[in-house]
């Protein structure tokens, strides 16, 4: 096997690192074309305004939508809360119930939670077994006073992605808005705000392999016109929609990230489905009890998500120390508390503990999914050999009957 | 998360992973935890007839800190007596480890499994006693 350098980075849901496309795209907007895009009287900010339309228009294009619809941000949770916030304020009076699903980003779980903390109503719609929204269950949530329906087009955790032109379509009829976290779905499965009937999605270019510390929101124009009452008061930017200075030089590198998404994504996708694939077909013809988390249907190209039975997630992270990845299991996060989103699908405590996250992107070779694939293999095996429920397990035993002594 | 040297170190090259057989009456098994948890460790002490503890074996599925303070406790408790187990504390893994607050409870979940052991090693001991009580009462009435 070729030498590959370590580590290996196979995270890329968590972030992506920066296309030196676009980092050569945004420099001139640190130390040439420099003004602010704010400034009308000169030409330095006749540049930098320049730029930021010529972005605001390559980021539309990947949603099918006018680039005055975009609002540029300082990130994806920004714009969450912009639009949750913004359209829960500005409809206040046509109704104050919101319905999400238990799988979204903290950022929106965290944002209704403060509107419920002012007095709105928000319905957490579960999802099945395969992560997938029960379309039935959402049309039977809405009410008369439901303005708005937040679904997120593809999960960050398991990758799975969501029927969005028909979520959109029960909105459309119901008369409600349909906002989308589509962070993670963004550039790389195709999005079309009108086919869908998407009123507002937050994106950033984090994931698209664009820089940290910039984002947007798409903030539908016609039929209907979306309002929103801003978050961000001082200036009007924004068309009133999010005052502050532009990041120019970020939204630069959004604009080209974007850009070159829409331009590679047909044959990113067809590369990292042929690679993930791989990567799954090798652990899972050398090992078994490995199980998938959440459709490996309906999901993104580069996300894999897997339960290695017997193995605690940390410890098999601390084994493939040459690897960035990330795991559901308790031990990873602050609160010690196992991934929502597993325990959403209904994988019980113990195989949300024992998952792997792979993120693979652009800068993944196959021979590093190789090398991954034999780390994996070799790591869950020797931890096997160490672990007790392996062992009980291997004797015949049901894990289900054993009464357990938790301290 | 960054590990401390000592926890790679046993995680890396584990001491004494591996199972005694359970029936085996010099073998005390102590298994502490649950799977919803993210940690179960297993633990068994061979005791001879001397109430010393001549060999320790490990098995943990749980995170590094985890396995790093099971393998820990094995090392801690070959040579010692079944009284002198007894009297070890979770704090003397936490500072040998240097385990950060958000672990120590793995620290202690290797304590209880040395006890754990130790108490079904004892309770072995007494059924066993308390056969060999009856059958040599048993024996005398025979005999008389």
């Amino acid at each position: 096997m070729s030498a590959v350098k370590t580590p290996i980075y196979l995270d890329n849901n968590a972030t992506t690192r920066t296309d030196p496309r676009v980092v050569e795209a945004m420099i001139p907007y640190f130390t040439d074309v420099f003004g602010n895009a704010a400034s009308r009287s000169h030409a330095f900010g006749w540049g930098a305004e320049e730029a930021v339309d010529k972005a605001r228009e390559q980021v539309a294009q990947v949603l099918g939508a006018d680039s005055k619809e975009i609002v540029f941000t300082s990130g994806a949770t920004e714009s969450d809360n912009l639009a949750i916030k913004g359209v829960a304020e500005m409809y206040a009076d046509k109704g104050d119930h919101i319905i999400t699903v238990v799988t979204e980003h903290k950022a929106v779980l965290d944002t209704c939670k403060r509107l419920e903390k002012d007095g709105k109503r928000v319905t957490y719609l579960e999802v099945q077994k395969d992560g997938l929204v029960n379309l039935d269950v959402l049309k039977s949530a809405i009410t008369d006073k439901t303005i708005l329906v937040s679904i997120m087009a593809a999960n960050n955790e398991i990758g799975v992605v969501q029927p969005m032109a028909e979520i959109g379509k029960i909105c459309r009829e119901r008369g409600v808005l349909f906002h989308t976290d589509a962070v993670q779905a963004f550039g790389k499965v195709p999005l079309d705000v009108n086919a869908m009937n998407i009123d507002l999605a937050s994106i950033t270019a984090h994931k698209i392999y664009g820089p940290k510390g910039v984002g947007a929101l798409y903030v539908r124009r016609r039929n209907p016109r979306v309002r929103l009452t801003a978050q961000m008061d001082g200036g009007g930017h924004e068309r009133g929609f999010r005052s502050g200075t532009l990041n120019v030089p970020g939204i630069v590198g959004f604009g080209k990230a974007a850009e070159l998404a829409r331009e590679e994504m047909a044959a990113e996708t067809e590369r990292l489905i042929y690679l993930r694939e791989k990567l799954r077909r090798g652990i899972m013809d050398a090992i078994d009890e490995v199980y998938v988390n959440g459709s490996l249907e309906h999901r993104l190209p580069g996300n894999l998500n897997l339960s290695f039975n017997y193995v605690e997630g940390e410890s098999l992270l601390m084994g493939l120390k040459d690897v960035a990845l990330s795991s559901g299991s308790a031990c990873t996060s602050a609160s010690l508390e196992p991934s929502y989103v597993l325990k959403a699908l209904g994988v019980g405590d113990e195989l949300a503990h024992s998952s792997l996250r792979f993120g693979i992107g652009r800068f993944n070779t196959e021979e590093e999914i190789d090398f991954v694939t034999h780390r994996v293999i070799h790591e869950v095996s020797r931890l096997r050999e160490m672990s007790p429920l392996w062992e009980l397990a291997q004797e015949g035993v049901d894990l289900a009957t054993v009464k357990w002594n938790p301290h | 998360m960054p590990y401390s040297d000592k926890v790679i170190d046993h995680y890396e090259n584990p001491r004494n992973v591996g199972a005694f057989d359970k029936s085996d009456p010099s073998v005390g098994t102590g298994i502490v935890g649950a799977p919803e948890c993210g940690d179960v460790m297993k633990l068994q002490l061979k005791i001879n007839e001397q109430g010393v503890i001549e060999d320790a074996k490990f098995k943990t599925f749980g995170c590094g800190s985890a396995i790093a303070s099971s393998s820990l406790a094995t090392e801690m408790v070959k040579g010692k007596t079944v009284d002198e187990a007894m009297q070890i504390k979770n704090t003397q893994i936490v500072e040998e480890l240097a385990l950060p607050p958000v672990k120590i409870h793995c620290s202690v979940l290797a304590e209880d499994a040395i006890k754990a052991a130790i108490q079904d090693f004892q309770a072995k001991r007494a059924t066993q006693s308390a056969t060999a009580h009856v059958l040599a009462e048993e024996k005398a009435a025979v005999a008389a």
